[in-house]
């Protein structure tokens, strides 16, 4: 499994997308949490770092289907599949590599924003006046939110050999995923009744109940399922492809 | 190390690439899989490959089971796919270090650099793939197979696609690697197949139809002998009597294909009766069937 992982981080690399990546996030982050007067913390005159927590999610929408658009599609497209399933690597050392490769440079781009945390500490009046826990916990749900994202991503790159194709795909199910549900629960019909339960099929709930710093059990299963579930549909679909 | 193959089926939906394929090849043969598009060899090289896992029959190679033990069985394997596939963006150094670092840094294969240089790499190594030459491209694929020091190596068309100067180089390699291991490779060129091989297993729909030793690949179109005679004037084929005659096969205007049954050379047979009949020889030659007449008459 290493060895894919380090092959992928390399080729992130080496074809400067792992630049641009967290390149464009920073720049993104940066310009709404401190340069865009209506979002700005500078004019918020809170020390929250609400904004970015509620923007990084939109950005990682378009970032991670981008990341790992190619991951299995062009190695179906190119045969270079072929060689890896013929070398003594498991189905899962593959995915796995490929997975945590990406989850890596989504962990890269995020630390730089520890600086953000920093500067808005040193801001707030008097010094330190931040509520720590909901950063931190915020921080957790990010990285979750990202995890599933990296796992849906991966999973449409299986579907297609055309990495648009698969980057559409993916970015389609990760908006349905995190917002749909909480689309679909205002419905009239669901009202009173089954929006709270359609709710929390979505990451949205899941992910505003970390956001406040409580890392309740149940959430923190909802993640880990929704990552095993889509990984093991990659699994299976790889295994019918090559038969 | 061998590979023993038994009764192995492949279906793609109701379509079979492969049927019941059986046959075994010894440690140390090169064996050449001929055969025309779509008669299995890829199917077959895949699974012994440990690629395509969806299989009846039973595969084994150096004893273990290519399904039940395929982690172990790739240890032992070198595998070129066809058409080579590559990552273009990548260095050779650095495809050919990751490749190895699959097997483990603990593995007991020839360094890097070695294999850099057993393949002609030395000069092309420090460049992206992509930027490579098909001919080095090939070599890059040839080096990913060795890298592991394989005992078995399995190449699908290793030359297809290379210029004549390529090939000769790309065969002098393999014939190299074929002192010592077992390599089973699929080709579309006769020639290089009896150049280069031991044996050959010809396949056809799926089936296998010819599996010879390369120097006796002509008996199986005739095991007798065949000569080619020309005369300076036409005759009936039913009037040439020369002894273990047994058929006649009129090419053109008094020239004509003799065939005769065992392996004695039979020429002077033909010399005596064109004599007794005061009949004048043009030419004549003992003819050997080449391996394209056995390809073409088996694969029909």
């Amino acid at each position: 499994m290493w060895a894919v992982f380090r092959k992928e981080i390399n080729v992130f690399f080496t074809s400067l997308t792992g630049f641009v990546v967290i390149g464009v996030f920073l720049i993104v982050l940066g310009l709404i949490m401190w340069v865009f007067p209506e979002y700005s913390v500078l004019n918020y005159n809170y020390a929250t770092l609400e904004q970015l927590f509620t923007i990084a999610p939109m950005v990682f929408l378009f970032l991670i289907p981008a990341i790992c658009m190619r991951s299995f599609s062009e190695e179906r497209q190119t045969g270079t599949l072929e060689i890896l399933f013929t070398k003594p690597l498991s189905t899962w050392d593959i995915i796995l590599g490929k997975y945590f490769g990406a989850i890596f440079l989504v962990i890269l781009s995020l630390l730089p924003t520890i600086l953000y945390y920093y500067t808005l500490y040193q801001l707030g009046s008097p010094v330190g006046n931040i509520d720590g826990g909901e950063v931190v916990g915020s921080y957790i749900g990010l990285f979750l939110l990202s995890a599933i994202f990296v796992a849906i991503a991966i999973f449409s790159s299986v579907l297609s050999r055309n990495q648009i194709v698969a980057f559409l795909l993916a970015a389609l199910l990760c908006f349905t995923i995190f917002w749909g549900f909480s689309f679909i629960s205002t419905i009239p019909v669901f009202l009173g009744s089954l929006d709270e339960i359609i709710q929390k099929f979505g990451i949205d709930y899941h992910y505003r109940a970390i956001s406040q710093g409580v890392v309740d059990t149940r959430d923190l299963l909802y993640f880990v399922s929704a990552i095993c579930i889509f990984l093991v549909l990659t699994q299976y679909l790889l295994k019918l492809q090559r038969k | 190390m061998s590979i023993v193959v038994n009764e192995l089926t492949k279906y793609y939906g109701a379509q079979s690439a492969i049927d019941s394929l059986s046959f075994e090849i010894r440690g140390g043969e090169i064996v050449g899989l001929l055969g025309p598009n779509g008669a299995g060899k890829t199917t077959t090289m895949k699974i012994l490959a440990g690629y395509i896992e969806d299989f009846q029959g039973e595969a084994k190679i150096a004893g273990l089971n290519v399904r039940q033990e395929a982690l172990a069985v790739k240890r032992l394997l070198g595998y070129l796919p066809e058409h080579n596939p590559l990552y273009l963006d990548m260095y050779v150094r650095e495809y050919l270090e990751f490749i190895r670092s699959i097997f483990g840094t603990n593995g007991s294969g020839p360094q890097v650099e070695h294999i850099i240089e057993e393949t002609g790499l030395s000069k092309e190594c420090h460049k992206k793939i992509g930027a490579l030459s098909k001919g080095y491209r090939q070599r890059v694929g040839l080096a990913q197979a060795l890298i592991n020091n394989p005992e078995i190596l399995i190449l699908d068309e290793p030359t297809s696609g290379l210029d004549p100067n390529q090939l000769v180089e790309i065969r002098q390699l393999i014939r190299r690697l074929g002192e010592e291991k077992t390599v089973i490779f699929s080709s579309h060129i006769m020639q290089e197949v009896q150049a280069l091989c031991d044996r050959v297993i010809i396949l056809n729909k799926g089936k296998i139809v010819a599996d010879e030793r390369i120097d006796q690949i002509d008996r199986l179109l005739h095991p007798g002998t065949i000569v080619v005679v020309e005369f300076d004037r036409d005759i009936e084929p039913e009037s040439i009597t020369v002894p273990k005659l047994t058929n006649v096969k009129k090419l053109s205007t008094g020239r004509f294909q003799l065939a005769f049954a065992g392996k004695s050379d039979q020429r002077r047979e033909v010399f005596d009766y064109a004599v007794s009949r005061k009949i004048r020889i043009l030419e004549m030659r003992q003819e050997k069937s080449s391996i394209e007449d056995v390809f073409q008459v088996l694969t029909k």
